[in-house]
């Protein structure tokens, strides 16, 4: 299947738009103009960037604790999310969620989640929703190799399948939970055998080939929508930095790092784009110099915002 | 003598456990290679190898699940929950087999198991990283429930908590130990009862009860206060199951005015329980109504500025205390 030109350049854009984000928050974060705990998805990009390509303004996804790529693959606003995380009023919470539960329900992004795994049954509820209301919606869900560890795994996963509802799994095995590696925390190499449990189709793509992961998700959303339920997608790859921002990563050498850097998911689809012949080595300049604007807008956008009154900490909790 | 960190006192008390028993042993999400997502146990993998520090997958249920079915046999594990906030992932556990199978089974089965977890806002983790549980523990019998505000006591109850045959949630709060808090530690051994609380300041006009890190705040509220001439004594229950009422009592008793600090979500909280239960055994001290300083019942908030408003301060304790005096 030929993928047009113009879905192309869209994805290396997010995926450009993503690093370049990403690059500015590590930044800000070391210079203490951002707080707490941000978990970053520099290497990771291709599989938000191809899973979400499939998705329209209507569908829905959930993230994780590292969901700002899934939430600018999405279509979020890299200047209200920069203002989120600086604790504005103009960020996507008013400064009450942060890094971790950044969320724009209007473009279907119903939020990171601190909490590992939670996402895959509300995914499920999404998908059940729009079952019942009868629309041709679907939803992804996002969540790590650790997440396959946790009880809404199989809870989640199991009722999907049961009741054949329109979701796609995507795991991001980035190989480690924290500190500890895939090889100690289950006793699998594939977490896409798990899908023979719940008789749905499991498939193993290369997480850090965006076209690859784009193919393989496109097919499962075809599916959902066609009413024929869930398919767990594994994407294989890496975060090129640690845990979260500050994580001195004593479970991993510096070779492996260096290795997974050199499959790296940006450049190796800029070859691939340069190759194909879509892609002038100077046009990607330029989208990266537009990127570089854009993230620089958006932290000025931030530091320009007001801070929220102290009083709105009593605000949104009850309807 | 000595000053460790508050970190440092919690690996300490779970070494010399685990060297004295070799029943004893830890499980949790990166508590290996890592030694604790805070530090807290640093060293102990390199000590005692992957069998009796055991990084567990993410798991929350199986690590309760299993803690209670190694303790029913004979082990005596130390569950770590890496933050509070993920309790309620093996709440069944805690809910309806720790806390019920000793009575469940006539007293027959014992439990031993120490479930630690971090506690507490401060560190811009927001709504799902920073809550603190504490009443929740409280109001289900069958469960002890520690909180240790300084290095010292850290250690002593930790120690305590192990050797109890009874299920002991012990919670660390976070701020603790990122500031990193230290504080004076003998190097012999010692150990601190649970259900002795500690008056951490004397004073004659009005009794502060507070736990973990608001402790320190109302010391240091304590220490303006006294430039006004009111005189606070601060007391510190460390354990809220079981609660040493009569230390608060007898406190209540020589000032007559009852101020309780927690950072805790006001409703239900472990202030209201020790407000319920200074009114019901000892109204005729009072000479003023018994206040709490506590956070808004609202989820934790991300923005600093927003944080820094819900966490109870030293000026709310201020004015809290000025309205009584
Ligand atoms: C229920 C729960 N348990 C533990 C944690 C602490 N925690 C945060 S991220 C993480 C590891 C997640 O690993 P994985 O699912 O592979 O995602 P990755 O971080 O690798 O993207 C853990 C243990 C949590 N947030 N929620
Ligand atoms: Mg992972």
């Amino acid at each position: 299947m030929a993928i047009e030109k113009e879905k192309l350049i869209d994805m290396y854009h997010r995926m450009v738009r993503i690093r370049r984000f990403e690059e500015k928050v590590v930044d800000e974060f070391a210079a203490g103009r951002i707080v707490g705990f941000v978990h970053l998805y520099i290497g990771e990009e291709a599989v938000a960037v191809g899973a979400c390509a499939n998705l329209g303004d209507d569908d829905y996804i959930t993230s994780t604790h590292r969901g700002h790529g899934h939430l600018i693959a999405k279509g979020g606003k890299t200047e209200r999310m920069m203002a989120e995380l600086f604790g504005k009023k103009t960020g996507y919470c008013k400064g009450k969620g942060g890094s971790m539960h950044i969320a724009d329900v209007d473009i279907g992004i119903l939020g990171a989640n601190g909490i590992v795994g939670a996402g895959i049954p509300i995914a499920a509820g999404a998908a059940l929703s729009a079952k019942l209301r009868g629309t041709a919606q679907v939803a992804i869900c996002f969540f790590g190799d650790g997440a396959s560890n946790t009880t809404r795994f199989h809870e989640g996963i199991n009722l999907a399948s049961a009741w054949k509802l329109p979701v796609v799994y995507v795991c991001e095995n980035n190989m480690y939970a924290i500190s500890v590696p895939q090889s100690k925390h289950q006793n699998i190499a594939d977490i896409a055998d798990r899908a023979t449990a719940y008789g749905i189709p499991g498939v193993v793509v290369d997480g850090n080939d965006v076209i690859a992961v784009y193919e393989a998700v496109g097919e499962a959303v075809a599916r959902a929508r066609r009413g024929e339920g869930p398919t767990l997608i594994e994407c294989k790859t890496y975060r090129h930095r640690g845990h979260f921002e500050g994580d001195p990563t004593p479970y991993r050498t510096k070779e492996e790092v260096d290795e997974w850097k050199k499959k790296d998911p940006i450049s190796r689809f800029k070859g691939k784009l340069i190759e194909m012949g879509v892609l002038a080595e100077k046009e990607a300049d330029e989208i990266d110099r537009e990127m570089k604007g854009e993230i620089d807008k958006a932290v000025k956008f931030a530091e320009e915002s007001p801070l929220p009154e102290p009083e709105e900490t009593l605000e949104d909790v009850y309807a | 003598m000595r000053e460790i960190t508050f970190a440092q006192a919690i690996t300490e008390a779970l070494d010399e456990e685990m060297a004295r028993d070799p029943s004893v042993f830890i499980m949790g999400e990166d508590v290996g290679v890592y030694g604790g997502i805070l530090g807290q146990l640093a060293g102990l993998f390199d000590k005692y190898g992957p069998d009796r520090v055991r990084d567990t997958p993410i798991s929350e249920t199986a690590i309760v699940g299993a803690a209670v079915g190694a303790a029913a046999t004979g082990m005596r594990p130390v569950p770590e929950i890496m933050f509070c906030d993920f309790l309620g992932v093996p709440m069944d556990e805690i809910l309806n087999q720790l806390t019920k199978m000793r009575y469940m089974f006539g007293g027959k089965a014992k439990l031993p198991i120490v479930i630690r977890t971090l506690i507490g806002a401060g560190i811009g983790a927001a709504a799902q990283h920073s809550q603190c549980l504490e009443a929740l523990f409280m109001h289900i019998p069958g469960i002890k429930v520690v909180i240790p505000s300084t290095p010292y006591d850290a250690k002593g109850l930790l120690k305590s908590a192990i050797r109890d045959d009874s299920p002991v949630i012990y919670f660390e709060h976070k701020l603790l130990i990122v500031m990193p808090l230290k504080g004076e530690v003998p190097e012999e051994e010692y150990t601190i009862p649970l259900g002795k609380a500690d008056i951490k300041r004397e004073g004659k006009d009005v009794t502060v009860v507070a736990t973990a890190l608001m402790v320190h705040r109302a010391l240091a509220a304590a220490a303006k206060l006294q430039e006004k001439g009111v005189s606070i004594e601060v007391i510190d229950p460390r354990t809220l199951v079981p609660l040493d009422k009569q230390t608060i009592i007898d406190s209540v008793k020589k000032t007559g005015r009852l101020v309780i600090m927690t950072e805790e979500c006001k409703t239900g909280s472990s202030a209201a329980e020790i407000a319920a239960i200074v009114a019901e055994e000892a109204f005729d001290s009072l000479d003023a109504p018994i206040k709490r300083v506590n956070a808004p019942d609202t989820p934790v908030p991300f923005s600093p500025v927003l944080e820094k408003f819900y966490m109870p301060d030293e000026e709310n304790l201020i004015k809290a205390v000025t309205e009584i005096v």
